[in-house]
């Protein structure tokens, strides 16, 4: 089943992991095996790059914490190596890691070198975006990573019931659309022409770190964005060479989109007023960050819409 | 063994997800045989515990929900006639297999509103998601506003107004029964329908399998007339009508099986 929610203030800066939070928690029925934020704060020069140094279903053994300890100053050695001028490592859990950095060579180099070091996955690499996905419900995934201090100007969520591949952090959404810095998607559906897009996007040289459908949908709207199409170019084209059903949301820099398969087989509410765009699965997941009777509706199929804050 | 016997008494979901505790609340307050309920702080199990509570054992026959904020599965399986009126959006599910009920929603209802419903009528003053009406065998649903994708699928009776635009597959399988569209209509419309009918004012973007054009009769007007008078909808607009090509008929055929028997 799946659900996904989406915000952009349009008025600038607020709450935005405790919004998302709400909204997320109001559809766990809708998912409760992990829950994934991607969230936009304030834009800065560095990069700004969230890994996990293992995985749920990693062995925890009595050299668990040596292990991640080791990775943690491998990454570091292999972000220096690289060029990256490493200014804050912010530790958040004992298995995942923010790095802050100045950079300004090829992002897909510093991603693979990262990630070259055992088990260690990039959530997230940007200026803005930052990823937090783990096993368990909204509130427990925000406490754990102090989400509620966030503010930010759009973001995206996820809460997701696994259907095809594990649940671990690897197959929580949202993806990062690696290696395009600022771009991540949530998808609520099945994608059944999953194997094509994989052999072909592996092909041009891209690498995906789990087995779960919806990363397809991340990197080849990245891609597509790389070879100078518009968000809304990007997603109006997947819904010609996407095949399934699915509602998907991607979220870039500055903007929020959305796109409704052809069969709306996957539900979507949206409301939008002049400081706020919501959109969720469910109305309910609105109405929490929305107070007071608003109106409300489902887009229809083959829809693609696109808001930029 | 205490483990095991333990089991059959578990009155907990460990997930958190249903609630398992049946006791009726009685918060609703009752004044000259009209009850209002705030379901604000209420969960969905207690509202319509609540509900059922009023209707069928203490005979009240008119109900106003408050502040339902858009909950799941509300006012379900109510089997008598009563008028149920809901100050808000209800969320999926809302008002599945009732008989008899006269429901109106100040709000908007999610996905698979009024599924099942055998009788009595649904008035929505606002927008439905998808899957509306599915399955209904009677009764009107009117909604005032717009629908998501295949409203009224697998239909087998009983009538659904829609004033604004209607998604895909509306009609979709249906089996008996009347539709009367008066906005817009998506793509595949009434597809594989194997009976009943469609009225359509606005544009159709495209007919789905063996759905053909019918003609319009005086019969058809004069429903369509009372219909949208009882509904202050106005006057009826020029409509299109669109039946079953019955294309698709192959009940006649035997199963290979069958056949040889017969030869």
């Amino acid at each position: 089943m799946c659900g996904i929610a989406g915000i952009i203030y349009r008025d600038g800066p607020h709450a935005v992991g405790e919004d998302m939070k709400k909204m997320l928690q109001s559809m766990k029925h809708r998912g409760p095996d992990s829950t994934g934020y991607a969230l936009y704060g304030t834009p800065s020069e560095a990069f700004r790059m969230r890994i996990t140094l293992a995985d749920t279903n990693d062995k925890r053994d009595f050299d668990f914490s040596e292990r991640l300890l080791r990775r943690r100053s491998q990454v570091e050695g292999k972000l220096r190596a690289v060029g990256a001028n490493v200014t804050e490592i912010d530790e958040t859990t004992d298995y995942t890691s923010t790095f802050t950095f100045d950079y300004d060579g090829d992002l897909k180099t510093l991603a693979d070198q990262v990630e070259s070091v055992r088990d260690t996955q990039v959530l997230s690499l940007g200026h803005a975006l930052e990823i937090v996905k783990d096993i368990g419900d909204a509130e427990t995934v925000a406490a754990q990573y102090n989400l509620d201090a966030m503010q930010g100007t759009h973001g995206i969520g996820h809460v997701r019931m696994a259907t095809e591949s594990d649940v671990d952090i690897a197959g929580a959404h949202p993806y990062w659309a690696y290696p395009f810095s600022d771009v991540a998607v949530v998808h609520n559906g099945q994608l059944t022409n999953y194997f094509y897009w994989r052999r072909r996007l592996e092909r041009s040289g891209h690498r995906f770190q789990s087995a779960c459908d919806s990363e397809i949908i991340a990197v080849y709207l990245a891609e597509r964005m790389s070879e100078g199409a518009s968000l809304e170019e990007a997603m109006n084209q997947s819904m010609e060479e996407l095949d399934g059903v699915f509602t998907y949301l991607c979220v870039t820099a500055d903007s929020l989109g959305m796109a409704k398969d052809e069969l709306a087989a996957k539900p979507l509410v949206l409301y939008e007023s002049d400081d706020i765009i919501a959109v969720a699965s469910e109305e309910i997941a609105i109405r929490e960050v929305v107070p007071g009777e608003i109106e409300t509706y489902d887009p229809f199929e083959g829809e693609v819409m696109v808001w930029t804050r | 063994m205490d483990a095991v016997a333990g089991e059959s008494q578990i009155t907990y979901d460990a997930r958190g997800l249903v609630e398992v505790d049946d006791t009726v609340l009685g918060v609703a307050v009752v004044k000259d045989g009209k009850a209002t309920i705030d379901a604000a702080e209420l969960t969905t199990r207690k509202i319509n515990l609540e509900i059922r509570s009023l209707v069928y054992e203490q005979g009240i026959e008119e109900v106003t929900i408050l502040n339902p904020g858009g909950k799941h599965s509300l006012g379900v399986g109510i089997l008598t006639r009563c008028k149920l009126t809901f100050e808000g959006s209800l969320g999926y599910f809302a008002l599945g297999v009732i008989d008899g009920p006269e429901v109106t929603v100040n709000g908007r209802v999610g996905w698979s509103a009024c599924e099942n419903m055998m009788s009595g009528v649904v008035v929505i003053n606002g927008n439905a998601g998808s899957l509306t009406g599915a399955a209904i065998r009677g009764g009107d649903l009117v909604i005032k506003g717009r629908v998501g994708a295949r409203t009224g699928i697998d239909q087998k009776g009983g009538t659904i107004i829609v004033t604004g635009a209607a998604g895909s597959n509306t009609g979709f399988m249906m089996q008996r029964g009347r539709q009367l569209l008066l906005g817009d209509v998506g793509p595949h419309l009434g597809d594989s329908m194997y009976d009943g009918t469609l009225y359509v004012a606005g544009k159709v973007k495209s007919l789905g399998a063996d759905c053909v054009p019918g003609e319009m009769t005086d019969e058809d007007l004069e429903l369509v007339t009372r219909k949208m008078a009882l509904y202050d909808l106005g006057s009826p607009p020029e409509l299109q009508k669109f039946v079953c090509g019955k294309k698709l008929y192959n009940y006649d055929n035997l199963e290979p099986s069958e056949r040889k028997l017969v030869l």
